[in-house]
């Protein structure tokens, strides 16, 4: 289907389906129940899950693909934030355009860090493009948001006014993000029973972006463009001994994912009119490192997971208190309450980054190959116990390509 | 069954999305139900508290936290009552807010405006909370202010000093209890004139973001008006650590004050520099040198420990005051935690109170008659003596500190010691003042 | 004259600091091959362990005196050291003023043992996997360890004063015959410097002049020669590990005095001590010093009003646009070696 082979137009399939019913599978808790703190399934949640979806595929096919580690990439998410606000500012609401100049702003801003980084490989190539994102940052912190040249408005982050041009604004049209009309805070909240489940406009906008991008993904990956790209990563010397050039193609690559970012900046954007220039900071580059690494590098879907795994943890477990716990463990005996409570409060709430750290070693000791490689595991696992002893092929791993 | 479409400008544009959802499929026009954003239909009512919890303003954000939950308690009805009992409005009894049991989410700013914006959001969208209160950076309160007003809940900022958020960025949905970088000007800049002189050279280390500047020019107008004149001011980035390159010039530069217009581990590293060389032992201008820090609070006083000794700034509020608010607050928290609260904890403190007790005035939940309600409205008893929430720009009125790090301190908690209460009308300012111009309230939002 | 003699000095200073950050960076990439994201957080131990001498030496019983009250109004509890009732008061508080300095002796074991256990713990099952994961899993231990202080020492600075006899600051100038308070610098920064020189020469001759140095430099040359000579490589470079977290610990140590320690002290410094490295070179020692000395000395100059003047944020980007300009002049650093870690 769609020039995929089987086996990729399933996992597209399955991940539609997971996208599209996200709403019900990440609000498994009835929303009364003390279960329900870990309930993901918040319009603002399901919106950053795919949004950093989006970036870290794209991180992937620069680094997954060609192995060149790029530690600037939140450069391009950033530029692309400040464009898409920039449009609201200037045109109007409407999100396609800002998106659109979101994706052609990243990309010309990664064809010139690319075409400079790219002269050097290795930890200098990672060097330079954190030099370069670092740059943009401070820059767009404070040289940028001056009062004579406001272009970031630094620290407070760049912002709709009343008193923006916004020339294309319609006298009907809605006073936030929206498709044509359709606001992206529009929210249908159904609720069955004891559950709720949010239906967000701005969710399903990004949902059907990223099943558009990540289907872009695998054809890059399936192509002779990706097949050149993998050949960079395994042995460039002997590629260019061949005669071939390598640079236009991780070039190409480079700046594909750029537009990822882009895209994903601009993403950001539409869903919540604010860029602020932290999403520039060589941590935000960090990020979608470990996001890309966390959930399998080189793989299609390890990205995704890599970043919902973060985001999750980011959003879910730090507004975890000790309230919340007492209520969990009410049950218990008061001493033994207490003790408990005692026991898990370093690890939620202040503390949900040492949680995050732990588990960033746990899965990089137990699981080489992120996240992914855990999925197969717990699937060959389950196949050997149904099937029974008949695992001698299946039992291997590869890649979930 | 509820549909929920938040807007920013209020309630005469939601009709338009109204009117343009109405082209969209039925199933995004389901009639709406709520008459505002997270209408509390239960027995309790949820309020959100967005603090900084880790990252370098982990321990401000904590102290806010404690301070909050302080709050929710007397509330509640629960623990001594605290400043219920010296609060001049009566209209709180502890028995929740209008009859609701008040629980609370928390949530962690990150000190970044991006997730602190996230947290705020999954406050709102997820646990239902009715109004965001806290943050301790200017970055986060004019993000999150503008966020709360999209959404259409109640912002109390907590620990914000820029002019800005009550100024160009001021929204209809939001309160600042804080006082602002003018107000430090205003009342710092006749006590420097007693101390020090009216002829003195000063200069300024900013740092280089939004509060820096505004704080900068608060300062330096108000210094200049005096008669001090200003040398330079340099603006350091915000991600140093060490400052010994911005103040190495100083003495050379014929300024006899530095004025540190720095904020946390800024200020900390800053300060700590400047006592490593010695500028507090020289001679300048045959005047002995001073160093001002405009903005002080107790955690950083802390962290700076010994280099604070007889450095002069302001404050919003501090624990020693005398009045009998401050005294119950200080009690029932220092009761609690074995501590005295910061002038941060105060702040998230009493705005709670204060938009419990807007709340039940109003006696709706509803935004709108939440701002009716504190708007332009006086009160006593929260500490600070007399103090007004000003109608026009949502910046509350109240007495000025000024204080100095004290030479003698008795014990971890009097690192600072209060030397002038700057009465209010000192502090004032028209609302069209050029430093708040530009921007505009807009209509409070109800959401829904 | 005297305001570029100022700028040199505290580029000096400012390079101590990402000298010898990047000269352990250096060691543990070209020893044993790993990018180590957790040498930030050895330097932030380090000066964590002068915190936590400082804190022994503090410990204290407490007598209630009637005489004085509390925030509360409580009568108040005044603490005394026990070193001062051990020792008499004023040995009690000339230890407790020379903590810093003390905390040396006390860092250079702990050092060494938290770089032997991460090494034989954690490191030692990376070497042969992708850099990636190395980043990985350096970057979770540096998250834990600095939340694990955190837990125990609050996200608030702490100070670490220096010695009496040794804060507060000399008129240098005054010597070179410039007007009195044209070059004023802090006693403790001279201090930090002259430690720095010490140690990176401390290093350097281990290195040189030791047959312990030689095989280990053997090693980083041809690690699988040096293997099939039958020389147990793996456990020098294990000590080399050791060596380097103990020599960002002393420069953590050293630095409490100059800016109060934090527990994300470390993280400020981890991308600036990789840029340092990589500008230097990859696997070169000498340039790791070089180029931490150069760019302590660039950023102070950029941050003088004379350079913001001209190019407005200078002060904020200079050392990422070194970086760039050394990077594209030179395509292995100032002094690297090729075919290291450049794929």
């Amino acid at each position: 289907m769609l020039g995929l082979n089987k086996k990729d137009t399933s996992l597209l399939i399955v991940v539609a389906i997971l996208t599209l019913l996200a709403p019900f599978i990440l609000n498994p808790f009835p929303s009364d129940s003390a279960m329900a703190q870990f309930n993901a399934g918040y319009p603002d949640l399901m919106q950053r899950f795919v949004i950093f979806g989006i970036f870290a595929i794209g991180f992937n096919i620069l680094f997954g693909l060609t192995g060149y580690l790029s530690f600037g990439h939140a450069a391009f998410l950033g530029v692309g934030s400040y464009s898409a606000v920039w449009m609201f500012k200037l045109l109007s609401y409407n999100v396609i355009p800002a998106i659109a100049l979101s994706v052609v702003v990243a990309g010309l801003f990664s064809v010139l860090i690319g075409y400079i980084s790219l002269r050097r490989s290795g930890i200098y190539f990672s060097i330079l493009t954190l030099a370069f994102a670092q740059m943009s940052f401070a820059l767009a912190y404070s040289v940028l948001s001056n009062p004579k040249f406001n272009l970031t408005n630094g620290e407070t982050g760049l912002q709709v006014y009343a008193d923006d041009p916004q020339i294309l604004q319609g006298a009907n049209a809605p006073d936030l993000p929206h498709l044509f009309g359709l606001p992206m805070r529009a929210t249908y909240t159904m609720d069955v029973g004891a559950w709720s489940f949010d239906f967000n406009a701005g969710y399903y906008l990004c949902a059907v972006i990223m099943m558009v991008v990540f289907y872009l993904a695998i054809r890059i990956f399936r192509s002779p463009f990706g097949m050149m790209l993998r050949a960079v990563k395994s042995n460039q010397q002997r590629m260019n001994y061949t005669g071939l050039n390598s640079k236009p193609y991780t070039l190409a690559a480079f700046v594909i994912s750029g537009m990822y970012a882009g895209l994903a900046g601009g993403l950001m954007a539409a869903m919540d009119p604010l860029a602020g220039a932290e999403r520039m900071q060589w941590t935000a580059s960090g990020e979608v490192v470990l996001m890309t690494i966390l959930g399998g590098t080189g793989t299609l879907i390890g990205p995704v997971l890599g970043a919902g795994f973060i985001k999750y943890f980011e959003n879910i477990f730090s507004k975890i208190n000790d309230n919340v716990l007492h209520s969990w463990f009410a049950f218990l005996p008061d001493g033994l309450e207490d003790a408990v409570v005692f026991i898990i409060h370093p690890f939620i709430g202040k503390g949900w980054h040492l949680t995050l750290g732990i588990l960033f070693m746990l899965v990089v000791i137990y699981l080489p190959g992120g996240l992914v490689e855990g999925g197969q595991r717990l699937l060959n696992w389950i196949r050997r116990k149904s099937v029974g002893g008949d695992d001698t092929r299946e039992g291997k791993t590869e890649p979930a390509e | 069954m509820s549909n929920k479409s938040v807007t920013r400008r209020g309630v005469l544009k939601s009709g338009a999305v109204t009117s343009a959802g109405l082209a969209l499929p039925t199933i995004f026009t389901a009639s709406s139900a709520a008459a505002y954003t997270n209408e509390p239909t239960g027995g309790s009512v949820t309020l959100g508290f967005n603090v900084p919890q880790t990252g370098p303003y982990a321990e401000e954000g904590n102290d806010e936290l404690l301070a909050q939950q302080l709050a929710v308690e007397h509330l509640n009805g629960e623990g001594d009552g605290g400043c219920l009992n010296t609060f001049t409005s009566k209209a709180l009894k502890g028995n929740g807010i209008l009859g609701k049991k008040v629980e609370f989410v928390t949530g962690d700013t990150q000190t970044k405006s991006d997730a602190a914006r996230a947290s705020a959001k999954s406050m709102i969208e997820k646990d239902g909370a009715i109004m965001i209160n806290g943050g301790s950076s200017s970055g986060v309160a004019v993000a999150v202010q503008g966020l709360c007003q999209e959404a259409g809940v109640i912002f109390m900022a907590g620990l914000t000093h820029a002019n800005d958020t009550t100024g160009k960025d001021k929204k209809a949905n939001g309160f600042r209890h804080f006082f602002n970088a003018y107000m430090s000007g205003a009342a710092l800049a006749p006590v420097l004139a007693k101390e020090m002189g009216t002829d003195r050279r000063a200069y300024h280390l900013t740092a280089d973001y939004n509060w820096g500047w505004t704080q900068e020019e608060s300062i330096v107008a108000s210094t200049e008006a005096m008669g001090w004149e200003t040398v330079n001011t340099v603006k350091t980035p915000l991600a140093s650590t060490d400052f010994s390159s911005y103040i190495a010039p100083v003495l050379n530069s014929g300024a006899d004050v530095l004025v540190l217009n720095h904020y946390g581990g800024n200020m900390v590293n800053s300060l700590t520099n400047a006592i490593q060389f010695g500028l507090l032992d020289k001679v300048v201008n045959g005047k002995d040198f001073k160093i001002v820090v405009p903005l002080y609070s107790e955690l950083m006083a802390a962290g700076a420990g010994e280099n604070i000794k007889g450095v002069l700034g302001s404050m919003n509020w501090n624990w020693q005051l005398q009045d009998e608010g401050t005294k119950a607050f200080v009690k029932s928290f220092g009761e609690k935690y074995g501590k005295p609260p910061s002038n941060s904890a105060q702040t998230c403190y009493a705005q709670v109170l204060l938009y419990a007790d807007a709340c039940e005035r109003a006696g709706t939940f509803n935004p709108c008659g939440v701002v009716e309600a504190l708007e332009g409205f006086e009160f006593d008893g929260l500490g600070n003596g007399p103090t007004l929430y000003r109608a026009d720009d949502h910046q509350c009125f109240k007495d000025v500190l000024v204080v100095r790090g004290n030479m003698n301190p008795t014990n971890a908690y009097d690192t600072l010691e209060i030397v002038e209460i700057t009465p209010r009308a000192q502090v004032e300012y028209a609302p069209d003042h050029p430093m708040f111009a530009g921007g505009e309230l807009g209509k409070c939002n109800p959401g829904a | 004259m005297d305001a570029i003699l100022l700028q040199i000095l505290n580029g000096l200073d400012k390079g101590s600091a990402y000298a010898l950050i990047a000269l352990g960076l250096t060691l543990i990439f070209g020893t044993l091959g790993v990018v180590n994201f957790a040498h930030g957080a050895l330097f932030m131990i380090g000066a964590f362990c002068a915190v936590t001498l400082q804190k022994i030496f503090n410990l204290s019983y407490e007598v209630i005196d009637e005489t004085q009250t509390d925030f509360l109004g409580n009568p108040l509890k005044v603490k005394t050291p026990y070193v001062e009732s051990w020792f008499g008061p004023e040995m009690g508080a000339t230890i407790i003023d020379w903590s810093v300095p003390l905390s040396i002796l006390f860092a250079i074991p702990i050092m060494l043992m938290v770089g032997y256990v991460m090494e034989r713990g954690l490191i030692k099952h990376f070497y042969k996997r992708p850099h990636a994961d190395q980043i990985l899993v350096t970057f979770g231990l540096a998250i834990v360890l600095q939340e694990i202080i955190k837990y125990f020492f609050g996200a608030n600075p702490i100070q670490t004063p220096p010695p009496a006899a040794l804060s507060g600051s000399v008129d240098l100038g005054l010597a070179l015959g410039f007007d009195p308070n044209a070059i004023v610098y802090p006693i403790w920064r001279l201090v930090y410097f002259l430690f720095a020189v010490v140690i990176i020469g401390g290093v350097f001759s281990f290195l040189q002049f030791t047959t312990f140095g030689m095989v280990v430099r053997a090693g980083m040359a041809d690690r699988e020669t040096v293997g099939l000579l039958g020389i147990n490589i793996d456990r020098r470079f294990t000590i080399m590990f050791g060596i380097a977290a103990a020599v960002a610990g002393l420069a953590g140590v050293m630095y409490g005095p100059l800016n109060p320690p934090n527990y994300h002290m470390g993280m400020d410094f981890l991308v600036l001590s990789f840029v340092v490295v990589v500008v230097g070179g990859m696997g070169s020692l000498p340039g790791a010093v070089l180029a931490g000395f150069l760019l302590g000395i660039l950023e102070s100059f950029a941050s003088t009003t004379w350079a913001t003047t001209t190019i407005p944020g200078i002060n904020q980007i200079i050392i990422y646009l070194v970086a760039i300009i050394v990077l594209l002049t030179r395509p292995r650093g100032l002094m690297g070696r090729k075919g290291v870690m450049e794929e």
